[in-house]
């Protein structure tokens, strides 16, 4: 998908600061995330990459003890303001997260889960199945789960689980996916068909991802961000970081000396 | 020092393994106790009463009689009445006990935090720890001239009262087992509905309490059991008359206080003795089968394997 019109931004952070409790865990954070990207961000433990991830949807504050300034806008709209609806917020970016979570209802009701709650109407039989359909084949599901469909979703393997995580974003046309470490609990095998699966979300959906994993963002990414104690040290083509990083922390950190 | 590569002395036994000997005896004694005592008390009362309730017995006065008259010269040992009166009052119970306590769960298990929720999690246990016959004392003195008053009734002791002060009594253990129940889900179910843009409710009703179903109708049937086998509030707030209750103002009997109330009146080993025993007999059984249900729920967890209804 290399367009040539100018893109817009999917995310973009200005002057954001993240306390929990009296702990700051973001400093002043800018960043610019564009539009059908992969962009991964990477840093040590507790650098603060998936504070920020967290904070884009939100997820952070189901724990009260979250202070935030600055501000956050996905594609403009500002996400922090006092009269944000979360529900809006969290129906156009969708997130997977580091453990699949596949709720312990049936593969097909996974799909549909959020659809459902955003949905008044009831869908028809029909629309249903194909929407169920459809973004089982998105994820490279289909062939693997169409004969169980009413199978709990917790009895697949933690690849499928993951896949069908991502999945059940799918049917509320989100544009924006975050990912915290959509690999990390999976085997080699897994983790090469999930990160697959990204590359090809790419261009249709504007993702972040977070990883502790340098390879992956090496191989799975348009630009990289690295983060180091809640401030952004670096951000550029993840192949110019790779190769040429222009801080020595970057530097230090890709070949292995801390982190 | 032994040489190098050489055990040492293998066959040595250090006090530690002593003591790992004498804690598995203890520990083994206790658990067998546990069963054989609970074993001896099933013979006792089967001996007591299976007997009777097999050879002398008209099973068929036993279960559909309402008439419970075991001193007259001619007794009738129908326990109908007692049935219904037991059943009636554990069902009004639960009526209120289970919305209370699931209610009470869901919000220290959900929405209070911090401090709110630890003092109440001591309050409710608190609760748990009122011995019955305060209950029934409240029922007595408190209930009674109450409901005389607020629904002009000429007696206060009756399904209304017990059902009640029962409810109220079953309500915290049945809070504190179905909280745990909530607790048991994992966040990440709770995290994912939300990031998905659930709403609070929405999560509780499409994730929470469907994952937490098992324990929380184990809660339930706990409450149910404890219901069923409570005595003495019940013997005091009933009103403790026979009767097959039309509505929750009648005054009827328990099967458990008619034990209590009779048992130590009556000569050992004569008919009304025995007959006690088997109701005995019959109270053991249901509260077995409810409490076998309930650990059946539990361990159900979460395998809802199958196809989509």
């Amino acid at each position: 998908m290399a367009s040539k019109q100018p893109r817009r931004l999917a995310i973009e952070s200005k002057g954001l600061s993240l306390w929990y409790g009296d702990f700051q865990a973001l400093f002043d954070v800018d960043l610019k995330i564009r539009e059908g990207k992969i962009t991964s961000l990477i840093g040590p433990s507790g650098c603060g990459k998936s504070t920020f991830l967290r904070s884009i949807n939100r997820i952070n504050e189901r724990h009260s003890y979250v202070r935030t300034e600055g501000t956050v806008e996905v594609f403009g709209e500002d996400v922090m303001g006092e009269d944000v609806e979360l529900v809006q917020v969290r129906r156009q970016v969708g997130m997977v997260f580091q453990r699949p979570n596949a709720l312990p209802i049936s593969i097909a009701d996974n799909v549909m889960f959020g659809y459902e709650l955003h949905t008044a109407a009831k869908p028809s039989r029909f629309e249903r199945d194909n929407l169920i359909e459809e973004s089982l084949k998105r994820v490279l599901l289909w062939d693997q789960v169409k004969d169980r469909l009413g199978d709990v979703a917790t009895s697949l393997s933690l690849e499928e689980q993951q896949k069908l995580c991502i999945a059940r974003l799918l049917p509320l046309k989100p544009s924006v996916l975050l990912m915290d470490e959509p690999c990390s609990a999976l085997d080699p095998k897994a983790t090469a068909a999930v990160e697959d699966l990204i590359w090809e979300l790419r261009g249709e959906y504007s993702i972040l991802i977070v990883t502790h994993n340098m390879a992956q963002a090496r191989r799975a990414s348009d630009e990289c961000i690295f983060m180091l104690m809640g401030k952004v040290i670096e951000h550029t083509k993840t192949e110019d970081m790779f190769l040429t990083p222009e801080n020595q922390a970057t530097a230090d950190y890709i070949e292995g000396r801390y982190g | 020092m032994a040489d190098r590569g050489a055990l040492p002395d293998v066959q040595r036994r250090s006090a530690a393994w002593w003591q790992d000997k004498v804690a598995q005896g203890l520990v083994l004694i206790g658990g067998v106790s546990a069963i054989v005592l609970i074993l001896a008390i099933f013979i006792f009362v089967a001996q007591e009463g299976l007997g009777f309730l097999l050879k002398d017995l008209d099973l068929v006065e036993f279960f559909t009689s309402p008439a419970w008259r075991p001193t007259s010269d001619e007794p009738e040992y129908g326990i109908l009445a007692l049935m219904a009166g037991t059943a009636s009052v554990t069902g009004l119970a639960m009526l209120i006990a289970v919305p209370f306590s699931l209610g009470a769960a869901i919000y220290i298990g959900e929405f209070a935090t911090g401090r709110t929720r630890e003092v109440l999690k001591v309050l409710v246990e608190l609760l748990a720890a009122i011995p019955s016959v305060v209950w029934g004392f409240i029922g007595l003195s408190i209930m009674n001239p109450l409901i005389i008053d607020v629904f002009d009734v000429p007696v206060g002791l009756s399904v209304l009262n017990a059902g009640v002060i029962l409810g109220l009594m079953a309500a915290p253990i049945m809070t504190t087992i179905a909280e745990d129940a909530l607790k048991a889900v994992p966040d990440g179910y709770r995290e994912a509905a939300e990031a998905l843009g659930a709403t609070r409710w929405q999560v509780i009703f499409k994730v929470v309490l469907p994952s937490a179903k098992n324990g929380l109708v184990a809660a339930i049937l706990l409450g149910v059991g404890r219901g069923f086998g409570e005595t003495m509030a019940v013997l005091m707030a009933t009103g403790h008359s026979v009767n097959i209750p039309t509505s929750p103002f009648d005054s009827v009997r328990a099967m458990t206080a008619t034990i209590a109330a009779e048992l130590g009146e009556t000569a050992q080993g004569s008919p009304h003795y025995q007959v006690l025993f088997s109701i005995g007999i019959m109270l053991f059984l249901v509260t077995f089968v409810i409490n076998m249900a309930a650990d059946v729920f539990v361990r159900g967890g979460f395998k809802l394997k199958g196809k989509r209804k």
